[in-house]
């Protein structure tokens, strides 16, 4: 590929950017890009967040793993893998660290980071509820529970979303007549008054940190 | 009493009809009681919960935070921000505390709040509602109200993650606070201190995308409630109100268990001790219904 064909990519792919950029040295791409990143060569491997992680069972790369394989310059494995949103955000890991790591949000940040670069699993559910969630209050400022309920239930086409439906009527029911779930949530729900204050606050903070991020801000 | 002023940062979760609003009735009716005024920060938005980080990012969950303390240092000035949410508190402290320590992360916050012409000048302090309470007022002067002490309710003490780490009640432990259980004892009922699953993590958000995962958590919260003789779960936190009351009947269905346990929020009970009502205590909010303490809060006074 001929040099402007290679920067048009990189315009158009991030992910094609950082590696340019930044080629075998993907701990400075993280010290430099990732929430909280400048901590992961202080990991002493010592484990403790690994075996205080309640969802351990269901990872395959402990917070231990991904800092010794950052360090090791493993981007793709560390940045494709699902390990991080496995995160319940329960800080767990955080407390109990002996070099007091902020362990929870180097997490969330790669994940964050992988997310926005476009590498992030697909259909990982987790990432794709943490989507809609954000999506969802963003829209109005505060959350619409049921819309997010739905749009949850239904993300896998109206078949699924009503099998799920069904099989959480009861729940639901039980929600609407303790006065916990608002039906009437579908058509409007809580608002802010300075929505487009609220918008542009988001889209500002979003403009500056794709900037850091080396991510256009389409 | 002097009359406490604090600017309350509710949450998306306490709002009217939403998934916790039997919480806030039971925290109006407490603060009653307290005589503690409680005004909304005006136009108050979502703190971005900890699931946000991932299309959220770092700064513009920072920037939305800062918008609400923007707002109380100009509507409620001096006023400390007292959230009752453990997510809202968490989201709140950890932006406040990332933007005391980096004058760059507080520029650009300030520079996405200038576009709603909006400043944070860095002066507010951010509380959980059980801090309130210890604190401002401690164990004592919530004693003093107590005219139905709880006697002979048995309450496993489930205080969960996001209340306790990783900030907590200064003072208290991370793998076996106290104040929780100190609160029941305060009013009356009985704290099985020995209850092993106080601070495990029942899923948080992941209730909702790995329900299997989470429910698995939250099995273990219930089943050793029972093991223990609790007759009745309370915590701090909405979430795990939520994920622990609402999943038991998923739980029953698949695996065959019979929970039937009522979660109630230390309000509640702090609600009915001082001679509340069922209904100022938010009781017919619960999904399990909570028929003991239904009856404390209908018998009369002593």
């Amino acid at each position: 590929m001929t040099t402007q064909a290679n920067a048009v990519r990189e315009m158009d792919d991030p992910n094609a950017a950082a590696l340019a950029r930044y080629r075998n040295n993907f701990l400075r791409e993280v010290e430099e890009r990732v929430e909280e990143g400048e901590w992961v060569k202080m990991c002493m491997q010592c484990g403790v967040c690994a075996g205080s992680c309640p969802f351990g069972a269901h990872w395959e790369h402990s917070p231990q793993k991904l800092f010794m394989m950052i360090r090791a310059g493993q981007r793709d494995a560390v940045l494709r893998s699902d390990a991080m949103f496995m995160c319940t955000s329960c800080y767990n890991c955080v407390v109990r660290c002996p070099r007091q790591l902020p362990i929870t949000h180097i997490i969330h940040g790669l994940a964050s980071y992988a997310h926005r670069l476009g590498i992030a699993p697909k259909g990982q559910p987790t990432r794709e509820f943490a989507t809609l969630f954000w999506n969802n209050f963003a829209r109005k400022g505060r959350v619409n529970e049921l819309k997010l309920t739905l749009a949850h239930y239904f993300k896998d086409g109206i078949v699924a979303g009503i099998k799920t439906g069904l099989a959480m009527k009861a729940v639901g029911l039980g929600l609407l007549k303790a006065k916990r779930l608002n039906p009437v949530e579908i058509v409007g729900g809580h608002a802010l008054k300075d929505l487009k204050g609220f918008h542009a606050i988001i889209a500002k903070a979003r403009e500056i940190e794709d900037r850091k991020q080396g991510i256009s801000g389409k | 009493m002097a009359k406490k002023e604090y600017a309350f940062y509710p949450g998306c979760s306490s709002q009217l009809k939403a998934s916790a609003s039997n919480y806030l009735t039971s925290v109006g009716s407490m603060c009653k009681t307290l005589d503690v005024k409680l005004t909304e920060i005006p136009d108050w938005n979502c703190c971005g919960a900890s699931v946000g980080y991932c299309e959220g990012g770092e700064l513009p969950r920072l920037a939305i935070n800062a918008r609400n303390f923007a707002l109380a240092e100009t509507h409620l000035p001096g006023q400390d921000i007292v959230a009752t949410c453990a997510a809202c508190w968490l989201g709140a402290r950890e932006t406040k505390d990332r933007l005391d320590a980096s004058s760059q992360l507080m520029k650009e916050t300030n520079e996405a709040l200038a576009a709603a012409g909006l400043h944070y000048k860095a002066e507010v302090n951010i509380r959980h509602m059980v801090e309130v309470l210890i604190e401002d007022f401690g164990y004592e002067q919530l004693k003093k109200p107590v005219v139905k002490p709880l006697e002979g309710v048995k309450f496993a003490g489930y205080v969960g993650c996001q209340t306790n780490r990783p900030f907590g009640i200064d003072g208290e432990s991370f793998e076996n606070p106290m104040y929780l259980d100190k609160m029941v004892e305060t009013v009356g009922g009985e704290a099985l201190t020995k209850y092993d699953q106080k601070v495990t993590c029942c899923g948080g958000a992941l209730a909702f995308s790995e329900p299997e995962k989470s429910q698995k958590q939250i099995r273990d919260i219930v089943e050793s409630a029972y093991d223990h003789g609790a007759e009745m779960i309370v915590t701090p936190c909405p979430l795990c109100q939520a994920n622990v009351e609402v999943y038991q009947s998923e739980i029953n269905k698949k695996q065959g268990t019979k929970f039937a346990m009522p979660v109630l929020y230390y309000s509640q009970l702090l609600t009915v001790a001082w001679g509340g009502s069922a209904k100022d205590a938010g009781l017919d909010g619960q999904l399990i219904r909570a028929t003991k303490l239904e009856e404390i809060a209908a018998k009369s006074a002593k």
